[in-house]
C-alpha cells in the first residue's frame, strides 16, 4: 500500500522529471497519469497505484502549489465522472489500456448517448437497436439531448439487442466510435440560443464486439453504475464559502448599493445560508467517503445543486433590476465547455433550468431517495413482466 | 485525544456515538413520548429521577466543564450529541438553560472569579441546576443596554428547576439561590420546556463580575446555547421524519399505504433533504465552538438560520402527513411541533441570525 509519505516523494519526482514551467502541457499530463498519479485510487498501469482515494490530495495539493497544468475537469466532464469508473468496473484490460489515459489527458472528449426522444426518464425503454454480425453489432436509432456530441471522439452508448424480454432486461452497454460514417450529430438549439447538446443519428454503425462492455443483455445494470456516478459528480466537486453561483450575486450586492432594496436583502440572506449549508453537506459527504462510510448525502447534492442554481441566478436577474431586462447575445454557437456559472445572469438563470432535468430530473432522483433512503413503497408498476416490444408507446 | 486538523470535522467519533447510544437508551426507558404525554400538564414536566441519570451518573451536565473544575473535560462537539438525543425524545430538561447557556457563561468567568468556579463545579456534576435569568427569545447579538436589567424577567426557561439564578443587573453578573427569588410560572407554547416569570431583589445573591465581563460571558453563553440548539432542533426534525416515514408507510387509504403516493414521497424526500443540511450545519457549528474556531460566530448563525426552519417544517410536515390523528392531543406530534415553534423564537430568531451573517460577510442591508 502506498502512504502519504511516498506519494508525496513521488509527486515531486515527478515535477522535477518534468518541470511545469518547460514541460508542453500535455506531455505533462502524459507523465503524471503514466507515474500513477491521475487518480491514485485507480490500479497500476491506468494511472494509478491502488492507493486510498483519500490521498489523491496529497499529490492535488503538491502539484497546485508546483504551478502544475491540470487536466481541466470541466472539458472533460463526462469522461472522467461518467466513462472513466464504467470502463475501469466494465472494461477489459484492453479497453482500460486503450481508453483511460487519453480519456484523462483530455485528448478525446467522451460524451453520454443514452437519451432517447422516446426514453428520458424511462431511460430502460429506449429503442435505438443494436444487432450482432459476425464480430460487430450494427447500431440503429436515434439519441438527443447529447452533451458535447460535436466535440466528441468516443460515447458511451445504450441499445436494445433483444425486444422480447422486459425493458430492463435487453439492453447492452458499447463504446461507440463518434467518427464511424454511420454517426450523425446535428446541433440541438436550447434555451439559452446556443448549441451544447445534440442530436445524433445512428445508422448502420459498426461496433466491434470488443467494444461491449459487461454481458449481452446486462447493459442495465452497467448503465447503474455510470448514472450513479453522474449524480456524484454533478454538484459534488469542492468548493469554497461562497465559490459557484452565490458568489456572483454577492459579489453584485457588494459592488452596487443602488440596487439593493430590502426584500432582495431577505432573500439573498436565505440563499447565503442554503449555499453554504450545501457547501458544508458536500464537505460532510467528501468526509464519509474519506472515513469509508459512504452515506446516502450523495444523492442529496444533485437536487440541492439544482435548486440552488436557479433560485439564485433568479434572484440575480431581479437584483439587476433594468439590465436583468438584457440578454449577452442569442448568437447560435456549439460552445466547447458546459459551463452553469459562465457569462451573465440572464444565460445563468436560462441554463441553470437544465440543472434539475439532465443527469435526471428532480422529480425522478425524489423518488429514489423515497423509495430507497426512506423505504417508502413504490409507484405500481404495469411494465414488469411485459417484452419491451409490447409495450405501448 | 486525536489530532485535530484545521480542516472542521462534520463527522460523529466513536465515543460520540457510545455516547449517543446511552443517552437515547436512557431516554427510551425512562423519558418516552407516553410518559411526557402524561405528565406535560402536571405541576412540572421534568421525569422524577432523569436528571440525576443523566447529568450525574452519566456526566453529561459536565461535558462542557474542564476536568480540573469537576466536569468531564470534553466539549461541545459530545454535548451536541446529548442535544440531538434530548431533541428527538423532545425531553423536558434543563440541559440547553443549564449545562449549556449557564455553565458556558460561567466558563468565561471562572478564571477571575472564585464564586463562578465553586459554582461550576456544582453544576458538572448535575447536582446543581443553574439558568441565566434572560428570556428565552434572548438573542446572543443584543447589546447589553438592550438586555433585561429589570428585577422582574418574564419567559425564564427552566427557571422552576433551577437551585442558582445568574441575574445581570446594571452593576454586573450576581448568582440568586432560587430561595431568595420569586419564580412564577408562565403558560408556556412549548409544554416541554417551562417558563417563568423570576423577580429578584436588588442587592441579593453573590457578584460574580462586574458589567463588562458579564456582558461578555453572557453572549458567550447565548451564543453557545443558540450554536448546540442547532443540535436539538436536528434531532427533533429526525425524529419528526421518521416517524411520518413510518406513519404513512403504515397507514392505507385508496387500497394503497399512503406513502406510496408520489406527492408524498416528494415532500418526505425533500424533507430528508433538509435534515441532511440541518446535520452539516449543527455538526458545523458543534464543531467550530469546540475548537474555539474565529469561524465560530458566523457558523453558529448560518446553522440557527438554517436548521430552525428545518425542525418547524418536519414537525409541520409530522403534523399533516398523520392526518386526523396528528390533531390529536394522544399523538406525540403536537409536543415535537410546540418544542420546535418555540425553538425557532429561543436565542435569537432566524431574522437575528440572519442579519449577523449579513454583517459577518459584509451583505449590507440597503441604506
Ligand atoms: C442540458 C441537458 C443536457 C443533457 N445531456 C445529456 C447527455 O449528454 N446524454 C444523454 O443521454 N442525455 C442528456 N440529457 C437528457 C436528460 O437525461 C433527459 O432529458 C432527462 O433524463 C429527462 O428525460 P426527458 O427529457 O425525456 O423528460 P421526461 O421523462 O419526458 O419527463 C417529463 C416530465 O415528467 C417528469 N417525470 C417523468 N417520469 C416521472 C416519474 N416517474 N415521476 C414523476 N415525474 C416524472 C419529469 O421529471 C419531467 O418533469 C440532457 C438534458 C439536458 C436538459
Amino acid at each position: 500500500m502506498t502512504d502519504a509519505e511516498e506519494l508525496r516523494s513521488l509527486t515531486r519526482q515527478l515535477l522535477a522529471d518534468h518541470p511545469p514551467a518547460t514541460t508542453d502541457r500535455t506531455d505533462f499530463l502524459r507523465a503524471r497519469f503514466d507515474a500513477g498519479l491521475a487518480w491514485v485510487h485507480y490500479p497500476v498501469g491506468l494511472g494509478g497505484l491502488d492507493a486510498p482515494r483519500a490521498l489523491q490530495a496529497v499529490v492535488d495539493t503538491e502539484l497546485a502549489a508546483a504551478g502544475a497544468p491540470d487536466n481541466d475537469p470541466r472539458r472533460i466532464g463526462i469522461g472522467l465522472g461518467m466513462a472513466a469508473p464504467t470502463l475501469l468496473a466494465y472494461g477489459s484490460d484492453e479497453v482500460k489500456r486503450r481508453f483511460l489515459r487519453p480519456l484523462w489527458v483530455g485528448e478525446e472528449v467522451w460524451c453520454q448517448l443514452f437519451s432517447e426522444p422516446g426514453a428520458g426518464s424511462d431511460l430502460a425503454a429506449l429503442g435505438t437497436r443494436a444487432v450482432r454480425d459476425g464480430g460487430d453489432w450494427v447500431v440503429d436509432g436515434q439519441k438527443v439531448w447529447t452533451s458535447s456530441a460535436h466535440v466528441a471522439r468516443w460515447a458511451i452508448l445504450i441499445a436494445r439487442t433483444d425486444p422480447d424480454v422486459p425493458k430492463h432486461r435487453g439492453i447492452t452497454y458499447f463504446v461507440c466510435d463518434m467518427t464511424d460514417p454511420g454517426v450523425e450529430v446535428r446541433p440541438l438549439r436550447q434555451i439559452t440560443g446556443e448549441a451544447e447538446f445534440n442530436e445524433v443519428f445512428l445508422t448502420g454503425v459498426r461496433i466491434p464486439d470488443a467494444h461491449r462492455l459487461g454481458e449481452t443483455g446486462d447493459g442495465w445494470r452497467v448503465a447503474q453504475t455510470t448514472l450513479m456516478n453522474e449524480r456524484v459528480s454533478i454538484g459534488g466537486a469542492r468548493i469554497p464559502r461562497e465559490g459557484g453561483m452565490i458568489g456572483k450575486a454577492a459579489t453584485t450586492w457588494r459592488e452596487r448599493p443602488e440596487l439593493r432594496t430590502h426584500d432582495l436583502h431577505r432573500r439573498l440572506l436565505d440563499l447565503w445560508v442554503d449555499a453554504e449549508v450545501a457547501r458544508l453537506t458536500g464537505e460532510r459527504l467528501r468526509q464519509q467517503l474519506v472515513a469509508g462510510q459512504p452515506g446516502p448525502e450523495g444523492s442529496a447534492m444533485k437536487l440541492g445543486f439544482a435548486r440552488l442554481n436557479q433560485a439564485i441566478s433568479g434572484l440575480e436577474v431581479e437584483l439587476l433590476g433594468e439590465e436583468g431586462l438584457l440578454y449577452g447575445e442569442w448568437e447560435m454557437r456549439r460552445p466547447e465547455l458546459v459551463d452553469f456559472t459562465g457569462r451573465d445572469a440572464g444565460y445563468r438563470y436560462l441554463r441553470s433550468k437544465g440543472n434539475s432535468i439532465e443527469g435526471g430530473t428532480t422529480e425522478v432522483l425524489l423518488n429514489i431517495v423515497a423509495e430507497r433512503v426512506l423505504g417508502l413503497p413504490s409507484e405500481p408498476r404495469n411494465d414488469k413482466d411485459v417484452a419491451w416490444k409490447d409495450l405501448s408507446r | 485525544m486525536t489530532e485535530r486538523t484545521a480542516q472542521s470535522d462534520l463527522l460523529y467519533s466513536e465515543t460520540e456515538d457510545d455516547l449517543r447510544a446511552a443517552v437515547r437508551s436512557l431516554l427510551t426507558d425512562r423519558a418516552g413520548h407516553q410518559e411526557l404525554l402524561g405528565r406535560i400538564e402536571s405541576d412540572s414536566p421534568y421525569v422524577p429521577g432523569l436528571w440525576k441519570a443523566l447529568a450525574g451518573d452519566m456526566g453529561a451536565a459536565g461535558l462542557l466543564v474542564p476536568e480540573k473544575l469537576g466536569g468531564q473535560g470534553a466539549s461541545h462537539r459530545e454535548a451536541a450529541v446529548v442535544l440531538e438525543e434530548l431533541g428527538r425524545a423532545v425531553t423536558p430538561a434543563p440541559y440547553l438553560t443549564s449545562a449549556v447557556v449557564a455553565t458556558e457563561t460561567l466558563l468565561a468567568l471562572a478564571g477571575e472569579s472564585t464564586p463562578a468556579a465553586e459554582l461550576l463545579s456544582g453544576l458538572a456534576s448535575g447536582r446543581t441546576v443553574a439558568v441565566l435569568a434572560v428570556p428565552l427569545s434572548a438573542s446572543p447579538y443584543a447589546e447589553p443596554s438592550e438586555r433585561s436589567t429589570a428585577s422582574t424577567v418574564t419567559g425564564v426557561a427552566d427557571a422552576g428547576a433551577a437551585d442558582v439564578l445568574l441575574v445581570s443587573r446594571a452593576d454586573g453578573l450576581y448568582a440568586v439561590p432560587a430561595g431568595e427569588a420569586t419564580v412564577e410560572p408562565q403558560i408556556p407554547l412549548d409544554l416541554t420546556r417551562p417558563l417563568a416569570r423570576v423577580t429578584t431583589e436588588a442587592g441579593s445573591g453573590t457578584l460574580l463580575a462586574g458589567p463588562d465581563a458579564a456582558a461578555a460571558a453572557i453572549r458567550r453563553g447565548l451564543l453557545a446555547g443558540a450554536g448546540l440548539l442547532a443540535s436539538e432542533q436536528l434531532g427533533l426534525a429526525e425524529w419528526c421524519l421518521e416517524e411520518t416515514v413510518r406513519h404513512t408507510r403504515e397507514r392505507h387509504q385508496f387500497n394503497r399505504p399512503v406513502g406510496s403516493f408520489q406527492a408524498l414521497k416528494h415532500r418526505m424526500a425533500q424533507l430528508w433533504l433538509d435534515v441532511v443540511g440541518a446535520r452539516a450545519a449543527a455538526r458545523a457549528a458543534a464543531d467550530a465552538l469546540a475548537t474555539g474556531s474565529p469561524d465560530a460566530p458566523l457558523t453558529v448563525a448560518v446553522a440557527q438560520a438554517y436548521c430552525s426552519k428545518v425542525a418547524v417544517r418536519a414537525a409541520e410536515e409530522c403534523v399533516q402527513l398523520h392526518g386526523g390523528i396528528g390533531m390529536t392531543w394522544e399523538h406525540p406530534a403536537h409536543i415535537a411541533l410546540k418544542r420546535a415553534k418555540s425553538d425557532q423564537l429561543a436565542l435569537g430568531s432566524a431574522g437575528r441570525h440572519q442579519d449577523a451573517i449579513a454583517a459577518l460577510v459584509d451583505l449590507p442591508a440597503p441604506a
